[in-house]
């Protein structure tokens, strides 16, 4: 049906649930795979619990013919294949949804529920070719029907997945693809709202189906990444599997470490000694990895750090979405220290954003953090074609031949002060560039010095280094001198330009800014923009408004008196687990604009 | 041309207390790199925190001086930067068998090409005076009560856990100690050498007397009465029948395998130095993989 949130262009949101284990996630993909080479744009996402059986679980796939960047509120098409996916779902259904069924588990509707149930004897269908375990097969072949999908894609599907067990396992399997797109083509007409808009003839004929996580993993490789060390954690773990599965095919290493502290030493290990390296991680893990972090700074060695933010604090909710670990990513460990947090809002920006934090790391010889959360980290979506040559390899500040001579010095002096704070560095095996790294503070040589005069210097010269960075630190779409801007990092950027778009369309001027570099914060960019609004939002997910208090203290340094200059800021704040829907900030941006806000320029 | 144990020297002012038994242990270290004629710039040192983390200062090699108990996956990371190179991770008994015990085991598990060497004098001697791990039951110095904890045993656990090569010395028999660093770093795996290095200022039980007087040269005994260092089982029962009190090479496996060389796919060259451009139908195989 045609979504409120979007201007131009349909969506329709198709989901299949059962008990965790049941093939929901394959079949979900399959769908998603099949939708995504006919060239629909695609954003996939599953609800899972943490356990390994039993459960429930779904996929949802919102599909259209547009870019689709967020997930939606409203189900159309709800596959059931237990009683428990109705009672869960079905208040999600959009008005007029429809629930497709198993005859097999005497489904039932739920007396308050308004939606249409159509019962396919899914198992049965699947019975009848050999065996129940293709029911799912079934479900996927009355979707089809009423997404009006051609089969030829599911065929072509089931060919590639059970390409190795044969043609025995295949032609059952695509008759039970066939009956069940019958048999809800003899019961039910095609609806409108729930068949798929044709496809742009001129869509991405090499656009990928990624998640945030596989994104990130492909940049790292492209990146020349060779060591990875991490400890499993929802929701990086991809990150570490995809990389064990393809280092080796490159001659790295990928290593599973004992905890995260070793995880991360590890990975500065290799960085001292000239590898790209990196670890990915989620919040418990990042509070372990605190005090190398601050090691890292201190030696100035480069590290890419991946962090997939989940509900925190403690083990909080692992498999929900929440951007609580914005403040531990770009201050946590004891001491003044600086890092660059770069946060991609897409897995497409993921890609790139591996890229770009191995050449910052090395450029700046500092660690790299890169902010991730749930929904990007899992959710799949179309991504276009990749340029994998895009972000040359740029390996940074290496010691000459004529530096390891170190003339003039008593050895290489590794920590040099100078105008960038950027010295040279050797890399072990280098003839004559041998120097301590050391946590300890020291003087250029690496010695441990404690003279004062020294230690302003060093401080300030790692400061120095990471001022400023060479990268596009923010994202503006909309209007200029937007009545409504929000503001915003992460996977958020959908459901905020899906909201921008719907604002726009109700005749309100409206804007998005999406912060794609965190640290070192782009004060001037953030203050023109909020000083050019008229109401500002500050969309996050956290309880205690982490970003809103970074934004507001870069505002008042602004201004240096006390006073606000711009705007005040306003916090649209999620923290119940689940991601944010556009809907959810139009209602909120329109309220508060209708009833004349409180917000007025200071 | 010979590398002299002077390449392996700096200029960086000692900082431990005169008579510390660092000093010989420092000395072994440097004379068993020379004598294996391993360039300082193929060395790379690691070391953690306490007195004996000092140790980097005074190495002419590259050193990385990490945090509290961290050397050992820090050594890790260096040698799947670079397998060149001639890791050697060293520390004290607070630092490896306290804090970092954790990581021991896993290196020992492992069994990375890295040389452990740890100073062990039974204290914390950088934090003024308190147990460590290796600490005898009983054992009080000015600022902490009289132990009510068992000490570690640092090689009974190394030999009981798997690891391939261990040997334990005396720093003030440099000789020794030097020939027992030696097979480590020439040993292909996980190699400890833990050395009783005594602390003059805050250890008054465990001197270089009672060293010399409690200590088992393995070396000095009559063939008949030696353990076999090539059997897991006997090297166990030679520990615990002599607690521990012994010096001389413990064990090795010399059927030990690297971790580097179990990696699959893991290549002979360096990682640090080779060529990061990924290939083109490596690249294309990842695409499709997403369509």
């Amino acid at each position: 049906m045609l979504d409120q949130g979007t201007s131009a262009g349909s969506t329709v949101t198709w989901k299949v649930g059962a008990e965790q284990g049941q093939g929901v996630d394959s079949t979900g993909t399959m769908m998603a795979l099949v939708l995504n080479r006919l060239g629909y744009h695609v954003y996939a996402y599953r609800q899972f619990s943490s356990r390994i059986k039993g459960g429930h679980s779904n996929y949802a796939i919102r599909v259209g013919n547009i870019p689709v960047r967020a997930s939606s509120h409203q189900d159309d098409i709800l596959v059931a294949l237990d009683q428990e996916t109705i009672d869960r779902n079905y208040r999600q259904l959009a008005p007029n949804g429809l629930i497709i069924a198993d005859t097999d588990f005497n489904p039932r509707l739920p007396e308050d529920c308004e939606s249409e149930l159509l019962v396919v004897p899914f198992s049965e269908i699947a019975s009848s070719e050999g065996s129940k375990i293709m029911r799912n097969v079934a479900a996927l072949g009355a979707s089809a029907f009423l997404l009006n999908i051609p089969l030829s894609g599911f065929e072509a599907a089931l060919n590639l997945q059970f390409a190795r067990k044969g043609d025995a396992v295949i032609r059952p399997n695509i008759a039970v693809l066939h009956k069940g797109y019958e048999y809800v083509k003899e019961r039910m007409p095609r609806r409108e709202g729930l068949s798929l808009p044709e496809v742009n003839q001129d869509h991405d004929n090499e656009a990928l189906f990624l998640s945030g996580n596989e994104a990130f993993a492909m940049g790292a490789l492209a990146a020349g990444c060779r060591v990875m060390t991490g400890y499993p954690i929802t929701p990086a773990s991809e990150i570490l599997s995809y990389m064990e599965r393809y280092l080796p095919m490159v001659g790295g290493a990928a290593v599973q470490t004992e905890d995260e502290i070793a995880a991360i030493m590890a990975a500065v290990g290799a960085g001292y000694a000239g590898a790209r390296a990196m670890t990915s991680t989620s919040g418990p893990g990042l509070s372990l990895m605190q005090e190398v972090l601050g090691l890292a700074h201190m030696i100035e060695v480069p590290v890419v750090v991946v962090n997939c933010q989940r509900g925190g604090p403690s083990t909080g909710m692992p498999t929900k979405q929440e951007q609580s670990d914005l403040l531990a990513m770009l201050y946590g460990t004891h001491g003044d220290t600086q890092r660059i947090l770069l946060a991609p809002g897409t897995p497409e920006e993921a890609f790139y954003d591996a890229q770009l934090a191995f050449n910052l790391a090395d450029k700046h010889q500092c660690p790299v953090m890169v902010a991730m959360d749930f929904s990007l980290s899992i959710d799949e979506c179309t991504v276009p074609k990749l340029d994998r040559n895009r972000i040359p390899i740029d390996r940074g500040a290496l010691a000459t031949e004529e530096d390891l001579k170190h003339e003039g010095h008593e050895r290489f002096p590794r920590y040099l002060i100078n105008e960038s704070g950027i010295s040279p560095r050797s890399i072990p095996g280098q003839p004559g560039g041998q120097y301590l790294a050391t946590g300890a503070e020291h003087g250029i040589y690496g010695w441990v010095s404690e003279n004062p005069k020294n230690r302003v210097e060093m401080v300030n010269k790692r400061a120095r280094k990471v001022e400023k960075i060479d990268v596009q630190a923010t994202i503006y779409e909309g209007d200029d001198n937007p009545e409504v801007l929000l503001i915003g990092f992460g996977s958020p950027r959908g459901a905020m330009s899906e909201a921008v778009q719907a604002l726009r369309a109700d005749g309100i001027s409206a804007a998005l800014l999406s912060l794609r570099v965190l640290a070192p914060f782009p004060e001037e960019e953030v203050a023109l923009r909020v000083s050019q609004a008229k109401h500002v939002w500050i969309v996050e997910q956290n309880a205690n408004g982490q970003l809103q208090s970074i934004i507001e203290a870069a505002l008042f340094r602004q201004n240096q008196d006390g006073t606000y200059r711009y705007p005040r800021v306003e916090g649209f704040r999620k923290y119940n687990g689940l991601p944010v829907f556009p809907h959810e900030i139009i209602r909120l941006v329109k309220e508060s604009v209708e009833h004349g806000s409180q917000r007025q320029a200071v | 041309m010979a590398v002299s144990v002077k390449q392996y020297r700096t200029s960086a002012e000692t900082w431990w207390c005169p008579g510390c038994g660092d000093f010989g242990v420092l000395a072994a270290l440097q004379r068993a790199l020379a004598e294996l004629n391993i360039e300082p710039h193929d060395v790379a040192l690691i070391a953690g925190i306490g007195c004996s983390g000092k140790i980097g200062n005074y190495v002419n090699s590259y050193n990385l001086h990490v945090t509290h108990g961290r050397a050992l996956p820090a050594a890790m990371g260096v040698k799947l930067a670079n397998r060149h190179l001639t890791v050697v991770a060293a520390g004290g008994d607070g630092d490896g068998y306290g804090i970092g015990m954790g990581h021991f085991a896993h290196a020992i598990r492992r069994n990375i090409d890295v040389t452990y060497v740890v100073m062990d004098n039974q204290v914390y001697g950088l934090t003024k005076g308190q147990t460590s791990p290796t600490s005898d039951y009983g054992f009080k110095t000015k600022v902490s009560l009289p132990n009510i904890e068992e000490p570690t045993r640092p090689c009974l656990s190394a030999v009981s856990l798997g690891a391939t090569y261990v040997a334990q010395g005396f720093s003030s028999d440099v000789k020794q100690l030097v020939e027992l660093i030696k097979g480590g770093i020439k040993h292909p795996g996980f190699a400890l050498v833990n050395v009783f290095s005594p602390c003059v200022t805050y250890n008054a039980f465990n001197t270089y007397d009672w060293f010399r007087e409690n200590l088992v040269n393995l070396d000095d005994l009559a063939p008949d009465d030696r353990h076999d260092p090539h059997d897991r089982d006997s090297a166990i029962q030679m520990l615990r029948a002599k607690d521990g009190w012994v010096r001389g090479l413990i064990y090795q496996d010399l059927n030990s395998r690297p971790f580097e060389d179990r990696i699959a796919g893991f290549g002979a060259k360096s990682v640090a130095t080779s060529d990061l451009d990924l290939d083109e139908t490596l690249w294309n195989n990842m695409v499709r993989e997403q369509q």
